[in-house]
């Protein structure tokens, strides 16, 4: 989906930005993200690697979660005006675990001639426990 | 081991990377992301000024490289987690761009373990500038090697 066009004026601190969901995570999904990024850690792809370091099975990629969350952003905003983005990892997804993403505008603010919006974001599990905790900032146009 | 402060200030090698309007589409797939500016030239012409690529994109030079432009921590593989990533972006960044990477170790740390052990920390700092020399793009990565094997 394209983003939709949105100005400074008509965002509000406290706001909640459309959620974005990713239902049952695949291993397919993990080989897929494992060749777009080039990590091939095999951790998240090898069933015996994965079982020698201890882990019942392979998980996802932190980044790959991180991706998916960095849509709740491009889609409020838009890629273009993104200024920054930032994610901490808490716990890990496993194949059949939901990413749901959600996002939260913290403050409004003006700085260097830019009007900029600052949020807080966090992707879930199906169970509510947290993936991935990060904020952002991006610039949004003014109402002409 | 014992943190090692040695790391710190240990810059690589830079790195070129050409952002390639494939491995942006690519990239974009594997997110499940089907915004039309990392898909259809014209739209993102008008919208952009050409397609870009998606936020975590810049990850992907960590992995191009053969291993010269990071600066390494020596960690244990199978007790490595990824525990920070943050991206800064000052300039906008285009398929066809060439950009050069380069990273250096900021910082190392430890902090006892909340299960036990002691978890050391490493901070990479990668600035990417590109063809014209403008820097675009500032990330952070914060690497764990933890105590023991990673158990939730």
């Amino acid at each position: 989906m394209p983003a939709a066009r949105r100005y400074w004026e008509d965002v509000k601190e406290g706001q909640a930005l459309p959620e974005v969901r990713v239902e049952k995570l695949t291993r397919t999904d993990f080989v897929k993200y494992a060749g777009a990024s080039g990590d091939f850690n095999p951790i998240h792809h090898d069933q015996t690697f994965a079982e020698a370091s201890g882990n019942p099975t392979v998980f996802a990629m932190g980044m790959l979660n991180a991706g998916i969350l960095s849509r709740v952003v491009t889609g409020f905003v838009g890629r273009p005006n993104v200024r920054s983005y930032r994610v901490r990892f808490a716990t890990r997804a496993w194949p059949g675990d939901d990413v749901i993403c959600r996002g939260t505008v913290t403050r409004r603010i003006e700085k260097n001639g830019e009007k900029l919006i600052e949020g807080e974001l966090q992707a879930v599990n199906q169970k509510g426990e947290t993936l991935i905790s990060g904020s952002f900032v991006a610039a949004l146009p003014s109402r002409p | 081991m014992p943190v090692d402060k040695s790391y710190i200030g240990k810059t690589g090698e830079p790195v070129t990377m050409h952002v390639e309007r494939g491995k942006i589409r690519e990239f974009a797939r594997a997110i499940k992301d089907e915004d039309p500016l990392y898909f259809d030239e014209d739209y993102a012409g008008r919208e952009a000024g050409g397609i870009m690529p998606p936020v975590t994109f810049l990850q992907t030079v960590q992995h191009w490289d053969d291993g010269r432009g990071r600066p390494h921590v020596p960690f244990d593989l199978k007790r490595v987690l990824h525990g920070e990533q943050e991206y800064e972006f000052l300039e906008p960044i285009h398929a066809g761009d060439v950009l050069t990477a380069v990273s250096k170790i900021v910082d190392v740390y430890e902090k006892p373990g909340k299960r036990g052990g002691t978890m050391t920390f490493a901070v990479a700092e990668t600035e990417y500038r590109n063809q014209g020399g403008a820097l675009v793009a500032r990330a952070r990565h914060i690497t764990i090697e933890t105590g023991q094997v990673v158990k939730d």
